[in-house]
């Protein structure tokens, strides 16, 4: 009933082409805006913003990269753990060695620096397909840890190869509580999902997913493939970047290397196939799945089961558990958790009528 | 220069091991074009099964605790264990998802993963244990005395056993009437179906060999180094040699485990120290990498042919 | 024992509003434990011996001061996002909130070190974590505690000095390190080379690249060069195979010196005959000989409310290490409560109080039943690590066997280092170092 569009009428193409066409989607937009950028830090206890919120859209921004070159570019890649590192790197290497530049800056300049080491891993996928550039991605993943744990320069010759995020200060505002730290990753991320959404909209994004479809086809039509596949692996590695450097400054402050290894990589890719693998949408989505799952588990499992399992069974009961969901959904709904939101939506503007 | 071939002939008999680990990969992505993560979890599974049975079959049947008795009946019943677990995973997981991407079915096959390793550890508890093969890992003492060359016996029959297991699935696929109708569903699917071929019932087979494939090389591998959750990892040694060889053929996991083994470590010998060493964690990755460039389908993997 | 879980059946909802009902005083403990994944076999042990010896002084005195101690785990994988999550949940929990953490993961050190001042709750590493955090005066909530990387590394070299006979006999000895190829195992080269330019020895430094189930060609090197000793600074499945490898390659044993991090049965076990003779550092030893272990058996096994499901392993290097986790937090309770009231809880103010002021001298260890289990500690104001010794035990194929006493580190170049790298900290950071005369 709330949900219908009978009466919007578009008099203009660009009134057609626009992000959201329908009206109750543009103000619902700002309306999930001001509840997450408004409501929730003030509402939210500390641990919600710090242990839960923060990482959600921290992760969904990895995603949302991944989600750029897996999901409209049809690259698979299991190297996005590494191209956060090198974004948190990046970041505070920039911020430590140039002195007085802007945290934005920096962000961006991370991100940068990610996606140019990104393209030079892409530089493989002109010739190699599927699983055979899945495998050959681990090389980057691999190759960027062991740099950054071999040579000391990366984290200022920390004794222990770690390196401690500089202050977050913007225009002389320091942020360092929760609530400060959160409205900033939330800013970045927003903005940076907005501009996707608007990315995968254009002659790029439309050019990526005939590449995605068949890339000889689209080479015949006129679609560079080199260029839309390298410049895929960018933005990609960008947002990725962008993400590991907000890892590092928003979210634990301090980072190791190692903390980017394979399993992160993996949990990010997790996180665009729960959600729905080519959909901006489905990479919150499936963030939020991938991280409050496990969380939710670890609270309900013991609560449920108490002293009747041992202290092992019961943890290794949650792996269990998140393993067979993970199966579940899959079968259930193999697109992704953006789909069933697709439906969702369907059915809603019905509702509640029945035709 | 004999320094050199005592590295040569290490890395060649550790690039055997890593083939073994690669094997199950190919024979499941072969026959249904799953990329099946979980062979890293079902090696670990397979060894802990195994060890965990050897350590409580003695008390539930009365028998002598390390006699050979004890041994194969843990054998069977580990490998009963993973036909069933392969039999399983084919009717609830694969099957529901035939026909979908093959991101989905891998993506699966990571949710396997953790379930794998969740119920092996629910079952058999975290103790890392030993497992005793018989075969002491010690230098062939012959080849020392003459050309100071050192071979290790274990890594010589560890290599034996995995020849004979890939020369006998290689007769099997070659001769027998089921290896023939799983070449033929790997080839086409559809093709194979119309011609009679009980496509599910060649999955379940092939799953069930996969299955005893990560027995022998989790009972091989937790030989060398214990069985316990580590037995996983060795997943990532195979993926390398998988690209090499290709995805779809046994001979290239052999030969791609031999190029794999042997380089990775001479390069660590030779290359490591000059760049600050434990460059083995990515040098076969790059090696095979760097080879995809020239041959993008592996060294014995079927060319992909384009059609518009 | 897991009846001191608050059974919340709304699971996440629960995190939010918090802990339910409180009766009467409770200490409250975190536990931020890993038992799934690569690293569950140690963790089983080291959270059950913790919880354990928790369990055994509720049982036997009734809890510290009459104050009952009540823990919560929260499964981390060994993962610093969840390790976080796990340290902001537990924050909140109990009657108190969390009055210590003890992340036992070098990794979740890291990622919650900043964050500890803030919330006002010790952080307590013992065996792992930040090295220069040992000055107190820059790190006033850290406290790694016992030893650390760098003394036990000059522990060893002073092991093996003895073993030759003298420290100077180390002159032109060959010593390989063999690592583990990450931050953790990177701790040990700048104080190796330190002492190998006091020495006159040789240092030669082997990587193995992680997980390190191949170590073929670093044991190839190490045949080809002839070390004197090597010193096995591994971690995981590392451990085993190189005791593995060693055999292969014909090095013996007996000169092959381990962490403590390689020093457990879940090392040596797996290695089978392979591991004989191996000797390992250790800042708590192996066995079920101490009262302390007896009482737990008598107290908690006893009663059957045990934590271990394999009861074989309470006594393994592990375990033991767990109970000394326990023990420290149990003393700092008992300290704390001296000086801000018996019978009460804890906050972590408090405790960290108890915590800088813990003094287990050779009477103390005795009344707890562990003399010789771990040595004698003595906290202060500039010194968060204390002791810096560790014994050395040797695998006989079976078990371990203690082979020396509390063997100390160089006290003066391990502190000169400490100091230099926590003033740069502190200088990075713009962090005014306490004054430690002022505290009282």
């Amino acid at each position: 009933m709330l949900y219908r569009e009978a009466g919007q009428f578009k008099t203009s193409y660009s009134a057609d082409q626009q992000i959201f066409p329908i009206l109750q989607d543009r103000y619902g937009y700002w309306v999930i805006l001001a509840i997450f950028g408004v409501l929730v830090p003030m509402l939210a206890s500390a641990y919600w913003l710090k242990a839960i919120l923060i990482p959600v859209l921290i992760f969904s921004l990895a995603a949302i990269g991944l989600n750029i070159l897996t999901g409209y570019a049809g690259q698979l890649s299991l190297g996005s753990a590494a191209f956060m590192a090198v974004g948190a790197f990046g970041a505070y290497n920039f911020r430590l060695r140039i002195d007085g530049l802007p945290f934005l800056v920096a962000l961006i300049l991370g991100g940068l620096a990610a996606a140019a080491v990104g393209v030079l891993f892409g530089l493989p996928s002109l010739r190699i397909k599927g699983f055979y550039l899945a495998v050959a991605t681990l090389a980057a993943q691999f190759f960027i840890v062991w740099v950054l744990v071999k040579f000391p320069w990366f984290s200022n010759n920390a004794s222990s190869g770690v390196i401690t995020a500089q202050d977050v200060v913007i225009l002389g505002y320091h942020f360092d509580g929760p609530q400060a730290k959160y409205v900033l990753t939330l800013a970045v991320v927003a903005a940076l999902a907005l501009a996707a959404k608007n990315l995968v909209r254009t002659a790029t994004g439309r050019s990526w997913m005939a590449v995605r479809d068949m890339d000889v086809a689209a080479e015949v039509i006129g679609i560079r493939p080199m260029r839309a596949k390298l410049l895929a692996f960018a933005v990609s590695s960008f947002y990725c970047g962008v993400a590991g450097a907000l890892y590092a400054y928003t979210y634990l402050g301090t980072v190791e290397p190692e903390g980017f290894n394979l399993d992160l990589s993996f949990r990010i890719l997790f996180m665009i196939i729960i959600g729905g693998v080519g959909s901006i949408m489905g990479s919150f989505l499936g963030s939020a799945f991938i991280v409050l799952l496990p969380i939710l588990l670890d609270n309900v499992v013991p609560a449920i089961f108490g002293n009747a399992l041992g202290a092992g069974f019961a943890s290794n009961l949650q792996l269990i558990v998140f393993g067979g969901l993970i199966i579940f959904f899959l079968i259930v709904e193999p697109h992704g958790l953006a789909r069933l939101w697709q439906i969702g939506k369907e059915k809603l503007r019905l509702w509640p009528f029945p035709h | 220069m004999q320094f050199f071939f005592e590295v040569l002939i290490g890395g060649l008999l550790s690039g055997v091991l890593y083939s073994l680990v690669a094997l199950g990969f190919v024979l499941i992505y072969k026959a249904s074009g799953v990329f099946n993560f979980a062979q890293g979890a079902m090696v670990f599974f397979a060894a802990l099964t195994f060890v965990g049975f050897q350590e409580v079959l003695p008390g539930w049947l009365g028998l002598e605790p390390g006699s050979a008795v004890v041994f194969w009946l843990a054998f069977v019943l580990a490998l009963a264990s993973m036909v069933v677990l392969g039999l399983l995973t084919e009717r609830v997981v694969l099957r529901p998802l035939v026909n979908q991407p093959h991101i989905t079915l891998f993506m699966a096959t990571i949710g396997l993963t953790f379930l794998v390793e969740g119920i092996a550890q629910g079952i058999w508890g975290a103790n890392v244990r030993g497992l005793d093969l018989g075969i002491v890992d010690e230098p062939i003492e012959w080849l020392m005395d003459r050309s100071g060359i050192l071979v290790s016996k274990f890594d010589l029959f560890a290599a034996a056993a995995a020849g004979v297991l890939v020369t006998s699935l290689a007769l099997f696929f070659q001769y027998t009437r089921i290896g023939r109708a799983l070449r033929a569903v790997a080839d086409d699917h559809q093709a194979a179906l119309s011609i009679g071929i009980p496509l599910q019932h060649i999955w379940g087979i092939v799953w069930g060999v996969a299955g005893f494939v990560a027995l022998v090389a989790g009972m091989i591998w937790g030989a060398r180094n214990g069985v316990q959750f580590a037995l996983t990892f060795t997943a990532l040694k195979a993926l390398p040699v998988l690209i090499l060889g290709g995805f779809t053929s046994v001979p290239g996991a052999i030969v791609g485990g031999l190029i794999i083994g042997a380089s990775e470590k001479l390069a660590e010998v030779y290359i490591g120290p000059m760049v600050g060493g434990g460059i083995e964690s990515w040098f076969p990755y790059m090696l095979a990498l760097a080879f995809l460039l020239v041959r993008p389908e592996g060294l014995f993997g079927e060319r992909h042919i384009d059609r518009v | 024992m897991k009846f001191q879980r608050t059974l919340v059946l709304a699971g996440l909802l629960a995190t939010v509003t918090g802990p339910a009902a409180v009766l009467a005083d409770e200490q409250f403990v975190g536990l931020p434990s890993y038992r799934v994944g690569a690293y569950a076999s140690g963790g089983s042990g080291l959270f059950g011996g913790w919880i354990d010896y928790m369990q055994m002084i509720n049982e036997r005195d009734g809890g510290v001061g009459g104050v009952k101690i009540t823990w919560e785990e929260c499964e981390t994988e060994y993962n610093n996002a969840r390790g976080v999550e796990c340290y902001e949940r537990l924050k909140t929990k109990g009657q108190s909130g969390n009055t210590v953490f003890m992340p036992v993961s070098t990794g979740i050190t890291y990622s919650v070190l900043e964050k500890v001042p803030q919330d006002k709750i010790p952080m307590v590493t013992i065996g792992y974590g930040r090295t220069d955090a040992a000055d107190g005066r820059v790190f006033p909530w850290v406290f790694p505690m016992i030893t650390t990387y760098w003394s036990q590394a000059s522990g060893i070299i002073n092991y093996i000095g003895t073993k030759e006979g003298g420290m100077d006999k180390l002159k032109g000895k060959k010593i390989a390190l063999l690592y583990h190829d990450s931050a953790y195992g990177k701790e040990s080269h700048a104080i190796l080379d330190k002492l190998a330019a006091k020495h006159g020895f040789e240092v030669t430094k082997i990587a193995v690249a992680h997980p390190g189930n191949e170590q073929q060609s670093q044991w190839l090197q190490i045949r080809q060069q002839r070390p004197d000793y090597v010193i096995l600074w591994g971690w995981g499945v590392m451990n085993p195979t190189a005791l593995k490898s060693a055999a292969k390659t014909g090095f013996p044993r007996e000169k092959m010196v381990g962490v403590w991090w390689s020093g457990a049965e879940e090392d040596t076990v797996p290695a089978g005959d392979a591991a004989k003779g191996f000797t390992a550092a250790g800042f708590n030893v192996a066995g079920s000989n101490y009262p302390v272990i007896q009482d737990i058996q008598k107290f908690v096994y006893g009663k059957n409310k045990g934590n271990m499901e394999d009861k074989s392993r309470v006594g393994s290097v592990y375990y033991n290490r767990g109970v000394v986790h326990g023990m420290i937090t149990v003393e700092a309770i008992r300290k704390a409560q001296e000086k801000y009231g018996k019978g009460k809880a804890m906050n972590g103010e408090q405790m960290r109080w108890g915590f800088e002021n813990l003094n287990l001298d050779d009477k103390r260890l005795a009344a707890m039943g562990a003399t010789g289990f771990m040595p004698p500690l003595k906290i202060t104001c500039a010194d968060h690590e204390g002791p810096g010794k560790v014994k050395f035990q040797q695998w006989d194929g079976t078990k371990w066997k203690v082979l020396t006493d509390w063997v100390d580190s160089d006290r003066a170049l391990v502190r000169g280092m400490i100091e230099e790298s926590a003033a740069a900290y502190a200088k990075e950071k713009g962090i005014t170092p306490r004054d430690c005369s002022k505290e009282g």
